[in-house]
């Protein structure tokens, strides 16, 4: 039996600018006349983990694994049931919106869609300019400055300013969402799908471009994406999530040559590929996601784990640390 | 590859008339075959035409849009000939078809058993009781453990594999020589596509089925289908027997849309992309309609559009580098795409 420590921190030796831990979102589902609450949806149960400062963290799942969730609570966007939100230090999980706006400036989100995350009505300047309307004390002719400056930045033309979202692809429009996440200078930009909506040609312009900012400006990155392809790409480190838990976090090279959740493993090997030389990997996942509002005992994956035994309905296992920065939630690894 | 062909288009042309008197010429000059028991993938980004190529194919085309010309045989007979009425007699007999978005195209209000006994009365014309004891037999056939249940369940019970698994059932009961899916796991996660892949591919083999598979996930191409048809501007740009064409992609198109996706098994440090973005199918422009984001264009590309010519046994490709000696400079090279975005 491995000694299983409460909470884990996980030690790093860089600097981090985002620690998360033990966070929950319990959504409540209500029934009956009286709209009582008659259980939960766990949506995220219980995420430890954090984010190094200049780094790309990938969080990948399926749907209904928790991962846009658990971005917006980073951002508060959404109120964690229990839990902490350290931002560079700072205990952010219960700030007032008052308190709660400097730390905005820090940080940004990109949506999936960018056909429903830019307002219609405002043109591209408008949207650009807000934030810094908003954060920032510039004048007005330095706010014109800076919008074009960041619409050069993104691969758009200085002169698009005065166009409206319609008059984009959705590719453009992606460019558009992030010049305007970029405007005031954040520190961590936690994208939610910002490139599944686009076809690949557009899908990889705008991943090289994120890829060029973050190294202009030192961005860190949370790449929320249930595309595993695409999150191999970008990140330096991945966490895979599984009915609001997270299963396996370790260094990129860790998780796609050697994972060691079966989850991980399954994930891996239902992905098709190109690659027509390659052997097939014939195993796959049987059975759908569990309802995350009546979770199995246990282990959330173990009704479709090929590897599962009795310990693993009886007992939840931890995060540990089974290798070098490489963290993982399974009993097989026990001592 | 022996087997008779299922499906024969020739000379597809679907054009939309818009308002302002402008033509989008959606599917042009399309020729594709589909024989018995193999999968045909017809890939393309948004806006290439591939998802009007099929619905041309099932006459599932409204105004303002029509099909100009061309010829869709089935089975030997040309369905564009048919009435109205001898067509919903092919459809989901003959050729059945899967959509993208099971919730969409399963009707709520009817049990997933109705959906299916529904089919099997108008084109098997069975008894009630028999229809039903088939839809038991079609639901345990696609996987559905608890099929004498599942049959009574309407759609927003099932979960979104189990919908796409209840809508194969459907697809196949009346048992069609071409299956026709569309994006039909597009909508799911990966764990989930695997099983409804591999649940079509089986069942191809099972009824000899053509299947023409209709995707913009290279992935997906390269596990499952035999032949390729990539789709550009509403035109096919290259057509190639699986193998051949992931090795050594021959249009500049091809080439782009392969270096721009990122790969679990690879390592890369920058993607390929190919600049700029697909026209609308109304702003085409003349020539090659893939001159305006090409990294090779030549000025003959910008005069005239070039034709899709035989340059092996089994493969097409409609491109100026493949006529005449430039071909042999060009062919195969993918090193040469564009990097700069």
């Amino acid at each position: 039996m491995a000694a299983i420590e409460e909470k884990q921190v996980i030690q790093t030796d860089q600097e981090s600018i985002v620690k998360i831990e033990d966070l929950k979102k319990y959504f409540p589902i209500k029934g009956g006349i009286l709209k009582r609450t008659v259980g939960h949806v766990k949506a995220v149960d219980g995420v430890t983990f954090d984010i190094r400062k200049g780094e790309t963290l990938g969080i990948v799942g399926e749907s209904g694994s928790g991962k846009s969730t658990l971005g917006r609570m980073i951002l508060r966007l959404l109120e964690p049931t229990d839990g902490e939100i350290l931002f560079q230090d700072h205990d952010i999980t219960h700030l007032r919106n008052k308190h709660m706006r400097p730390f905005r400036k820090d940080m940004q989100i990109i949506f999936q869609d960018p056909f429903a995350s830019l307002n219609t009505k405002m043109s591209v300047e408008q949207l650009i300019e807000e934030p810094l309307l908003v954060q920032t004390k510039l004048s007005k002719k330095e706010r014109k400055e800076k919008v074009k400056e960041l619409l050069e930045k993104v691969g758009l033309r200085a002169s698009d300013r005065l166009k409206y979202p319609h008059e984009f692809s959705g590719g453009q429009r992606q460019r558009i969402s992030i010049a305007r996440a970029l405007a005031i200078n954040p520190k961590l930009v936690i994208a939610d799908e910002a490139v599944s909506a686009l076809d690949v040609s557009i899908q990889a312009q705008v991943l090289n471009l994120m890829s060029d900012l973050q190294d202009e400006f030192g961005l860190t990155y949370l790449f929320i994406s249930h595309d595993l392809s695409v999150v191999k790409h970008i990140s330096d480190r991945v966490g895979v999530m599984y009915l609001g838990r997270l299963a396996e976090i370790a260094p990129k090279k860790n998780i796609y040559e050697d994972p060691l959740h079966p989850y991980t493993q399954a994930l891996l090997s239902s992905i098709p590929d190109t690659d027509v030389d390659r052997e097939r990997d014939s195993v796959h996942l049987d059975g759908d996601l569990p309802s995350p509002s009546n979770p199995p005992s246990g282990c959330a994956f173990r009704t479709r784990c090929p590897m599962a035994h009795e310990r693993c309905a009886e007992e939840r296992p931890e995060l540990q640390e089974v290798k070098d920065g490489h963290y993982v939630a399974c009993h097989l690894y026990d001592e | 590859m022996s087997n008779e062909p299922v499906l024969q288009v020739k000379d597809l042309k679907t054009y939309f008339y818009l308002d302002d008197n402008q033509v989008a010429r959606a599917v042009d000059d399309v020729d594709l075959t589909v024989r018995a028991g193999e999968t045909v993938a017809l890939v393309g980004e948004s806006g290439s035409g591939k998802s009007i190529t099929s619905l041309s194919i099932m006459q599932l085309i409204n105004k303002p849009g029509k099909i100009v010309d061309g010829e869709i045989s089935l089975l030997g007979r040309n369905l564009l000939d048919l009435s109205d009425k001898q067509m919903t007699k092919v459809r989901g007999n003959d050729v059945a078809m899967i959509f993208q978005e099971p919730m969409t195209a399963l009707n709520p209000v009817y049990t997933v058993g109705n959906q299916i006994i529904e089919v099997l009365r108008k084109h098997k014309k069975m008894s009630k009781k028999q229809a039903r004891l088939r839809a038991v037999e079609l639901l345990k056939l696609v996987g559905f453990p608890r099929a004498e249940e599942t049959i009574d369940e309407y759609p927003h019970q099932l979960s979104g594999g189990m919908r796409q698994r209840a809508m194969i059932a459907i697809a196949i009961s009346c048992d069609p020589k071409l299956l026709i899916a569309d994006e039909p796991t597009t909508a799911l996660d990966v764990t989930i596509q695997a099983q409804i892949l591999d649940l079509m591919s089986k069942m191809k083999e099972q009824l000899n089925m053509g299947l023409l598979l209709i995707t913009h996930d290279l992935g997906v191409v390269a596990e499952y289908a035999d032949r390729v048809l990539v789709m550009y501007g509403g035109q096919i740009v290259e057509t190639s027997p699986k193998y051949d064409l992931f090795k050594g992609p021959k249009h500049p198109y091809t080439q782009g849309l392969l270096e721009s996706l990122p790969s679990v098994h690879k390592e890369l440090n920058r993607l390929g992309t190919i600049r700029g973005t697909v026209p609308p199918a109304h702003k085409f422009p003349t020539g090659c309609r893939f001159s305006s984001r090409c990294p090779h264009v030549m000025e003959q590309c910008l005069e005239k559009n070039p034709d899709l010519i035989d340059i092996e046994p089994e493969r097409s490709v409609r491109c100026y580098l493949y006529t005449g000696d430039e071909g042999a400079k060009h062919g195969g090279d993918r090193r040469e795409t564009s990097h700069s975005n």
